[in-house]
């Protein structure tokens, strides 16, 4: 009899002839993540002198395939930033749920802080809702997510998304910034990811090239450049949707509506585009 | 022989429900010197007495800088509080690093509070000997805490622990009402009151055996870095609340504010 703790709950090497152990262990190599699967494609988003509007449509396509057209992209946090997430739909879904965790923390210290003591009752309420003393701002949250990036990565592992990161920074001006599956973090006055850094981006720089450029546009001209971009998104980009996200960061909080269509649609310039497909000439 | 059985470990319960080692540690707090905490709705201010172990030795320090934002007060032992100290360090390092802002004074006294009480938990580990006063500003103005071995940690307007820390706190407790509206200065010198209100009878407050410490934030958040004042930085506080002075309405400090007279 074999008392050996290796083979208990095995079948009698006596009776059934010896045990192949061999795929009990796998020698193959670990391999992570090497290509997204599900992906979402461009994220956009632009300043403007009052906050930051960011978008995306609600496609996630599998390869070529229009497979989910439903997905939100455009998540919420902490009801004062907005992130944006490109790339691939299950590492999105991993890091909402990461996020999700971190933003009930926060919310946790918060109500600690503001339950007693002296300091917080020497403070004035919060004038506006959006802005919570002492939170995890959209600075901070990229920050944040530039190190889980990166950490990630330096151990082969990459979460394959590109995200955007709207909100306000530490001295409450409009703050947008991006951080991609190798943790590269830059923040411009308009951001795209994806195709939307070759079509949408020359673009929103027309509007704004510079920070006081965008400290210059309203609410109503950044989500009109906004809309006007996922149009032409949607004319070039092969793996894009007409219905898209929206969202709107503003000091009083943050404004997200997950139906929009694209409206004023005209195809004509398409019957003049030559150089592909069957054409002759 | 045996005075009592149920004080080798910290996870033996005796009879009565007490846990004799986490006792004792709070026991080795009192045989520190004493430290006083105060926080206004702008200033929070730590103020020390060092000993020094003879004559001719120099002075052991009692109030540590751990962050910009927050500096501790100790009172027991001096080794055990580094330990507490170094990994306070560490995390607010590390907190800045990740997050890009300073650490929130509640989280940071949470964490040791957490870690001192898993010493009380397993069997082979110790309490520390050493208790806290956190002094720091965050976002929500200045914080005071107090940390005791058992991990219990407690938001304070005012506190004393250590060596015949007793008598501070009355002092505390009498001008309590006065403290939030408190500027600096004003604040720095209550806490000096209440120190000595612990001395023993021949001794008094000089420029070698004081400490002061004072982080600040203003209405816009902005924050006056934790400093420690020491020797001669302390002299000019000290002389303002020189008992010969006492009576004085002029402040003796440098800054020639006129002094608030406590009945």
């Amino acid at each position: 009899m074999d008392h050996r703790p290796q083979a208990w709950g095995r079948p009698r090497d006596d009776v059934y002839g010896p045990y192949d152990a061999s795929y009990l262990h796998n020698n193959q190599p670990k391999t992570a993540t090497q290509s997204p699967i599900v992906t979402g494609t461009s994220v956009i988003a632009i300043k403007f002198k009052d906050g930051v509007v960011m978008a995306a449509d609600n496609l996630a396509s599998y390869g070529s395939l229009a497979r989910f057209t439903d997905v939100k992209r455009l998540r919420p946090f902490l009801s004062t930033s907005v992130v944006g997430f490109g790339g691939d739909v299950s590492d999105m879904q991993f890091l909402d749920r990461h996020l999700n965790e971190l933003a009930i923390d926060e919310a946790y210290e918060a109500e600690g802080c503001s339950a007693g003591g002296l300091g917080s009752s020497a403070q004035e309420p919060d004038a506006s809702p959006g802005a919570s003393k002492g939170q995890l701002n959209a600075a901070n949250l990229h920050k944040y997510l530039t190190k889980l990036m990166y950490r990630r990565r330096n151990s082969f592992d990459p979460l394959w998304n590109q995200i955007l990161v709207a909100g306000f920074d530490s001295a409450s001006a409009p703050f947008l910034a991006s951080v991609d599956l190798r943790g590269t973090a830059f923040t411009s006055p308009s951001l795209a990811t994806g195709y939307g850094a070759m079509l949408a981006q020359p673009i929103m720089r027309k509007y704004a090239a510079t920070e006081e450029d965008a400290a210059k546009l309203t609410r109503d001209d950044a989500v009109r450049v906004v809309r006007e971009c996922m149009k032409v998104l949607f004319y070039r980009d092969a793996r894009s949707l007409d219905r898209f996200s929206l969202a709107v960061v503003t000091r009083d909080g943050v404004d997200i509506s997950e139906d929009e269509v694209l409206e004023q649609q005209s195809w004509a310039f398409a019957e003049r585009i030559r150089g592909y497909g069957t054409q002759t000439v | 022989m045996f005075r009592n059985n149920y004080d080798n470990d910290s996870v033996t319960f005796s009879p009565q429900g007490r846990i004799f080692q986490v006792e004792y540690a709070a026991e080795a707090v009192k045989q520190g010197s004493v430290v006083v905490g105060i926080a206004s709705k702008t200033h929070v201010a730590l103020v020390a007495i060092k000993r020094n172990a003879e004559e001719l030795s120099s002075y052991q320090k009692k109030l540590f800088p751990i962050d910009e934002h927050v500096g501790i007060a100790i009172a027991g032992l001096t080794s055990d509080a580094r330990v507490l100290s170094n990994f306070m360090k560490q995390q607010c390092l590390a907190h800045r690093l990740t997050y890009g802002r300073s650490m929130p004074v509640r989280t940071l006294v949470d964490m040791i509070g957490s870690k001192a009480q898993i010493n009380t938990q397993h069997y082979g580990k110790r309490p520390y000997g050493v208790g806290l006063l956190v002094a720091g500003v965050d976002d929500h103005g200045p914080h005071l805490f107090e940390f005791q071995p058992s991990g219990m940690t407690e938001e304070m307007v005012a506190f004393a622990i250590g060596a015949r820390s007793q008598m501070a706190r009355t002092y505390l407790e009498k001008n309590l009402d006065k403290f939030a509206d408190c500027d600096r200065e004003e604040l720095i010198r209550h806490g000096l009151k209440a120190l000595k209100e612990s001395l023993v009878q021949d001794r008094e407050l000089t420029v070698d055996n004081t400490s002061v410490g004072v982080a600040g934030a203003d209405k816009a958040g902005v924050v006056e870095p934790f400093k420690v004042y020491d020797g001669q930085e302390v002299s000019a506080w000290i002389e303002s609340v020189a008992d010969d002075k006492e009576a004085a309405p002029a402040g003796g400090s440098g800054e020639g504010e006129t002094m608030e007279v406590d009945s």
